[in-house]
């Protein structure tokens, strides 16, 4: 789960973590009243959303007064935000952020990831702030430097120390630094989170360090034991399908392509995308519906991905380990009953009771197409689709 | 032979009496599996499936010897019944749950490499040596005992690799989900080192997803440690990034882990890879040419 910028800062202070002054509001006339009642002289005006790329997108705004804020606040507040983290639509602004601005000397960069191959909380740190870190990782890889965190000890001071020096800070920053450090393995830790980023850190001209912007991934499997954080959860930013899948413990991701996907497993639902696009299709959604696939989500998650209307197509693959073929053909035929479905419907059952799921399919009368196998299944979804259109 | 497990394992079942205990493990014991026992907090001394439950895993291992655990406690209490586990001194522990905190998983694996326990999973299929013992919840009858060895991070993707290695009359040593998430106990090498010392397997099937560089790591290994023909799918070509696809460890970050890299470097391995998923049977008739 992604939070926004306003509530990871919110966290940093929480945990020691120095951030600007800054307000949120959700109406121009709270962001007049914000920027006025802020101290600096021009004061930063940030969209709230999901996704990076802000500022080059017009979501991040300097102004000199609290009526230009509020201009700014209502040019924002509404709209979607496109940047080249988003789709076409973009992400909706709810929320903006009035900051105090301050004196850029400098801009680090300081993340932090649960890193699989050492299996440890990895600290990142850069001089290069500011700058996308996946560039500067791919480029000059010795501009990062890196610290694991000892799940016994967590963040030692030595640590902060030797970052700080790395990064050519000097006199009371390293300490501050430090003491930043500390703050972020805790946090990191106590929240179970799975990414932070803080890009820039800045060293203003006055020799402070200050969090600039912030980027925080909860673990959502962690979330049952937090919930501040799953309180924070917001909803407008995320696709109105995978929530509703989410609710009903389906996994469904939204692609671009045409033909929808029902799948039994995750793996196996990314091999079905593949196959199709091996076969000249294009995947319109991931879609796993689990283990334990009744015929009830089933039928839900057939809506589900008929709710997209670019979807002319549909493909069902279904292995039955432990859950039998011949209850999920029961599902699917119910729920093309209930669902009236006017594409194409191309649907593969294997494993347990499959011939006998098979055979209720093609006896329903329902105008199903069965496959043998997935090759066989992607190819006739691919020629079904294609026909159609 | 085979890898880890076989018809001489002596199994207990961690969350025994719970429905997902219950149902594996009848399924388990029908398979012939050597199911011992299993632990249920509060419920030591009863029976369950003909079997004695335990209030501790220290109970059970110390009453039937057993070889190794399979767990199915609900995802908060895994750590807790990983760790129980290894404390016990049993050698191989099987966590099937999905759905455990990506740090509870750091602190069990740490525990777990630190007293030399073998862990597999969590968020797998579990592992089965054909006709001789079956420890998870992939269907028993698809398997069919013979010469490769399958490892895989995604359940039913396996049971494809089963179907098909069976299909072309190879059959299976073992199989071994080592399951979705980004801390796995078991990894690709761990298991690779397995089947390469082992004289049953004769060649060996990888499927790997999107996400970390499991895939890459194991590629290295593979050149310079397997003699075996290894065949490899990875799933998720089409996956977009910073999307997670359903497993927790699924999801192409930072700019790393897509399919393509995988295949890449697997294949500048030596390693025989096949695109499609319904060609691994196929893939690996070529390689064992």
């Amino acid at each position: 789960m992604n939070l926004h910028e306003y509530q990871a800062k919110a966290l940093f202070r929480d945990y020691g973590m120095s951030t600007p002054v800054g307000k949120i509001a959700t109406s121009a006339d709270e962001a007049a009243e914000a920027a006025t009642s802020l101290s600096t002289e021009k004061v930063v005006v940030k969209a709230q959303v999901h996704a990076g790329g802000r500022g080059k997108a017009g979501g991040v705004k300097l102004v000199d007064t609290a009526d230009e804020a509020k201009a700014v606040a209502e040019g924002l507040l509404g709209t979607n935000l496109v940047t080249f983290q988003t789709d076409a639509e973009g992400q909706p602004i709810n929320t903006i952020l009035v900051e105090e601005t301050c004196n850029i000397d400098r801009e680090l960069y300081l993340g932090a990831v649960l890193d699989r191959a050492t299996r440890r909380v990895t600290i990142m740190a850069s001089t290069e702030g500011g700058m996308n870190i996946e560039d500067v990782a791919e480029n000059t890889p010795e501009k990062i430097l890196k610290v694991q965190i000892n799940p016994v000890t967590g963040v030692m001071p030595f640590q902060g120390r030797e970052l700080a020096f790395g990064l050519g800070l000097e006199g009371a920053q390293v300490k501050q630094f430090t003491q930043i450090l500390i703050g972020l393995g805790k946090l990191f830790i106590e929240k179970d989170l799975s990414l932070v980023e803080i890009n820039p850190l800045v060293v203003t001209q006055e020799g402070d360090l200050l969090c600039l912007d912030g980027k925080i991934n909860v673990d959502s499997s962690a979330l049952y034991r937090h919930p501040e954080l799953k309180s924070l959860q917001d909803e407008s930013q995320e696709d109105e399908r995978e929530l509703r899948a989410e609710k009903w413990e389906l996994n469904y991701v939204a692609l671009d392509g045409n033909i929808g996907c029902m799948v039994n497993g995750a793996g196996l639902a990314m091999g079905t995308m593949d196959i199709i696009k091996l076969q000249g299709g294009d995947p319109a959604n991931f879609l796993d519906v689990g283990g334990t696939a009744t015929a009830e989500r089933v039928a839900e998650a057939l809506k589900i991905i008929l709710s997209d209307d670019k979807v002319q197509g549909i493909l069902v693959n279904i292995f039955g380990g432990i859950v039998r073929c011949d209850l999920i053909a029961e599902g699917i035929i119910a729920a093309v009953k209930e669902v009236n479905i006017q594409v194409p419907l191309v649907v593969r059952l294997e494993g347990n009771h499959a011939v006998e799921g098979t055979a209720l399919l093609d006896g329903s009368g329902l105008d199903l197409i069965s496959a043998t196998d997935l090759t066989d299944a992607a190819n006739k979804i691919v020629a079904a689709v294609g026909e159609a259109s | 032979m085979s890898v880890l497990v076989n018809k001489d394992t002596k199994v207990i079942c961690q969350g025994f009496t719970g429905k997902q205990g219950t149902f594996h493990s009848e399924q388990a014991i029908a398979y012939g599996t050597k199911m011992v026992g299993g632990v249920t907090p509060g419920k030591g001394g009863q029976t369950h499936l003909n079997l004695p439950v335990f209030n501790t895993v220290r109970d059970a291992v110390d009453q039937t010897q057993a070889d190794a655990s399979v767990i199915y406690v609900p995802a908060p209490f895994c750590k807790d019944s990983i760790i129980e586990a290894v404390d016990s001194g049993i050698g191989l522990v099987v966590c099937i749950t999905e759905g455990i905190p990506a740090l509870d998983m750091l602190e069990a694996k740490m525990i777990a490499d630190a007293a030399g326990v073998r862990l597999i999973g969590p968020n797998c299929p579990g592992i089965i040596t054909p006709d001789e013992c079956k420890i998870g919840i992939m269907p028993g009858a698809i398997h069919q005992a013979g010469k490769v060895g399958i490892v895989s991070r995604s359940g039913t993707l396996t049971y494809e690799c089963v179907k098909q290695t069976s299909d072309i009359g190879f059959g299976q040593s073992t199989c071994i989900g080592i399951g979705g998430d980004p801390i796995p106990g078991t990894n690709f090498i761990d298991t690779l080192t397995l089947f390469e010392a082992d004289p049953q397997t004769e060649s060996i099937l990888m499927v790997g997803e999107i996400g970390g560089t499991a895939e890459e790591e194991a590629a290295e290994f593979i050149q310079s440690n397997v003699t075996k023909p290894v065949v490899a799918y990875i799933a998720g070509v089409t996956a977009p990034k910073g999307k997670r696809m359903g497993h927790a460890g699924a999801i192409i970050a930072g700019g790393k882990g897509t399919a393509n890299e995988k295949f890449a470097a697997l294949e500048k391995a030596g390693v025989h890879t096949v695109r499609s998923p319904s060609e691994l049977g196929k893939g690996v008739l070529e390689a064992s040419k």
